[in-house]
């Protein structure tokens, strides 16, 4: 499998490269290389170890984009069962960049929304790279208050590099989309539980992310303006986005630290496209966990904690 | 002195006692049409260039102090101060920013809240100021406008406010993205207490501030030739590579496509407000 190892991630890749290139001479000849195979294995573990226990903000941020890492549809299979994707903001068109639909956690219905990303250059350009039109955000909020309806949990699970800023969505209201899903979630009356799973870029992101509860991935991304975005502008040049990426705190550790995040769930080692699977099981086990905590409060104690939530953002 | 100073002396000593004491530069030029005006006119007129009817730029205070009818204004929320929570530091530290914004325009952030009575209709009154690093929503925005909001509830008034604004402040990071949940869940209160928002947009409103409680007015209304969206046309540019409409994101342009309701020259927001409010609050019209 081609990891797609990143530039800090080079001296991994280099043990690797090694350690496949003694399994075909292994196959070839009549050597026991197995001992020397496993001596190199330990190796690479400790040093991915290393690497990983000391990321700076930006290498995060490059994971948080890595092109294996799992998707919102990858979840979909992994971490529910039964999924049903239903289409369209019923006004104008169904925006690929946010899927969502009815599905189970664990048999209990449940209304998941994400946006989602592609892997070939034909899905990318389909799903616009995650960046959501305003009828994506409609799509969204309809699903919500659906779910709302039928008193089923809303599950968002973010990730997009933001909102999609072209000329189409701006003539469609692009900003409008955004803040309206803000107002509605805020008083929406069925549980909502969001998580950051890759880039949580900006008012793109926030705008399925308000909720009851807001989980990040160890190496996922939560922020205002990409750090490129935010280094163009303060510091003149995109060349200085890891200082950028250093000064906002974009990291879940760091945000929540900051109190802006609720629970912060391990990746596995190297990140979660190393292990797909094991990384799906954990978001399981956060969710039911999730959902099993707001199950015991009544709509109006759910409603006021949610708005209280969001009154002490940024209070001194 | 500036050429002008020297051409028209006479002009300035009739004016003042103290030529000495006459603040530089009493004269500016319209960004648009480039015509040379004479400051305390362009005041009176409410900074709209009366050559070409260009909007130009008013402080969050003057717009307000200008908009309410001049008795019993009463500011609201003045105490809140921003805090550097982040510590952070690009080229400058935000601390320094602060304090430089703050000292050129006697505002401890970039938004101002008052109460008082248009056109003697009750109303709450807030105000983005452009100069206040380009307007943008920090913790003390995003708390001053649920003050704001809390304000109207309790004493049921309706609120207006005057939108300018770069977008969320960067410096404040992850809290300053929160603040467009937190006044955003602020205006669905208004809704649920039925009372009416309206939201005035001023040029330029951008980004965080344009995608929250800039756009969720029960009336969305713009000045005329505003520059309003979401993404700056800069931005957009580089995405699509392409050139952009003529006339693309501007009051008009928003108007056209759904996104306000009306677009109102700055010399008829009092009336035109005065009058929804009347409506929207069963007031009965004016005489």
């Amino acid at each position: 499998m081609n990891m797609n190892f990143l530039d800090f991630e080079r001296p991994i890749a280099e043990l690797e490269d090694k350690i496949n290139e003694l399994r075909s001479v292994g196959d070839d000849h009549n050597l026991d290389i197995a001992g020397e195979i496993e001596r190199l294995q330990q190796q690479s573990q400790k040093l991915t170890n290393n690497i990983f226990a000391n990321l700076t903000p930006w290498q995060v941020s490059q994971l948080s984009r890595h092109p294996n890492r799992p998707y919102t549809l990858d979840y979909l299979e992994q971490t529910f069962e039964d999924f049903d994707e239903l289409h369209g903001d019923r006004h104008f068109a169904d925006d690929a960049a946010i899927v969502g639909g009815t599905a189970r956690l664990d048999g209990r219905p449940v209304m998941v929304i994400g946006q989602q990303k592609g892997r070939k250059v034909a899905e990318k350009v389909k799903r616009n790279f995650g960046m959501p039109r305003p009828e994506g955000y409609r799509k969204a909020l309809r699903l919500m208050q659906m779910a709302e309806r039928f008193r089923i949990p809303v599950i968002t699970l973010i990730d997009t590099p933001g909102a999609y800023p072209g000329i189409d969505a701006e003539e469609r209201g692009q900003s409008e989309a955004i803040a309206f899903n803000l107002l509605k979630m805020s008083s929406l009356k069925t549980p909502i539980i969001s998580t950051v799973i890759g880039e949580g870029g900006s008012g793109g992101a926030l705008a399925i992310g308000v909720g009851d509860q807001v989980n990040m991935l160890q190496y996922s991304t939560y922020s205002v303006i990409s750090p490129e975005g935010c280094a163009s502008i303060l510091w003149k040049t995109a060349e200085k986005a890891s200082e950028a990426a250093a000064a906002m705190g974009i990291t879940a550790a760091r945000l929540h630290e900051l109190g802006l995040v609720d629970s912060v769930l391990t990746e596995p080692l190297g990140g979660a496209h190393r292990d797909p699977g094991l990384m799906a099981m954990t978001l399981k086990q956060q969710l039911l966990q999730n959902l099993d905590q707001l199950d015991s409060m009544s709509q109006s104690e759910l409603l006021d904690r949610r708005y209280q939530r969001l009154m002490q953002y940024g209070v001194a | 002195m500036s050429w002008l100073d020297k051409l028209v002396p006479s002009l300035i000593r009739s004016d003042r006692q103290q030529p000495s004491s006459v603040p530089e530069g009493l004269w500016s030029k319209c960004p648009k049409c480039g015509s040379t005006l004479y400051k305390p006119e362009l005041e009176r007129n409410l900074e709209v260039c009366p050559k070409c009817d260009h909007h130009l730029r008013l402080s969050g205070r003057k717009r307000i102090i200008s908009f309410l009818d001049p008795e019993q204004q009463t500011e609201i929320a003045a105490e809140v101060e921003p805090v550097d929570r982040l510590k952070f530091r690009d080229s400058k530290k935000y601390k320094d920013r602060l304090t430089q914004a703050q000292k050129h325009s006697s505002e401890k952030d970039a938004l101002c809240v008052m109460r008082g009575t248009v056109e003697s209709v009750p109303v709450v009154v807030a105000a983005f100021d452009f100069d206040f690093m380009a307007g943008s929503m920090g913790a003390v925005v995003g708390e001053k406008f649920v003050r704001a909001v809390n304000h109207c509830i309790e004493n049921q008034l309706p609120l207006v406010c005057f939108a300018t604004s770069g977008g969320a402040r960067m410096q404040e990071a992850l809290f300053s993205l929160m603040q467009m949940a937190k006044t955003s869940a602020a205006i669905e209160r208004m809704h649920e207490a039925g009372l009416p928002y309206v939201s005035v947009l001023i040029d330029p409103c951008f980004g965080g501030v344009s995608a929250s409680l800039a756009m969720l007015g029960d009336l969305n209304i713009a000045e005329p030739n505003a520059l309003i969206g979401f993404a700056g046309p800069r931005v957009i540019e580089q995405t699509v590579r392409e050139k952009l409409p003529e006339g693309f994101q501007r009051s008009e342009f928003l108007l056209e496509h759904g996104a306000v309701d009306q677009v109102v020259h700055r010399h008829y927001l009092r009336p035109t407000l005065a009058r929804h409010l009347r409506k929207l609050m069963q007031l009965p019209m004016a005489v």
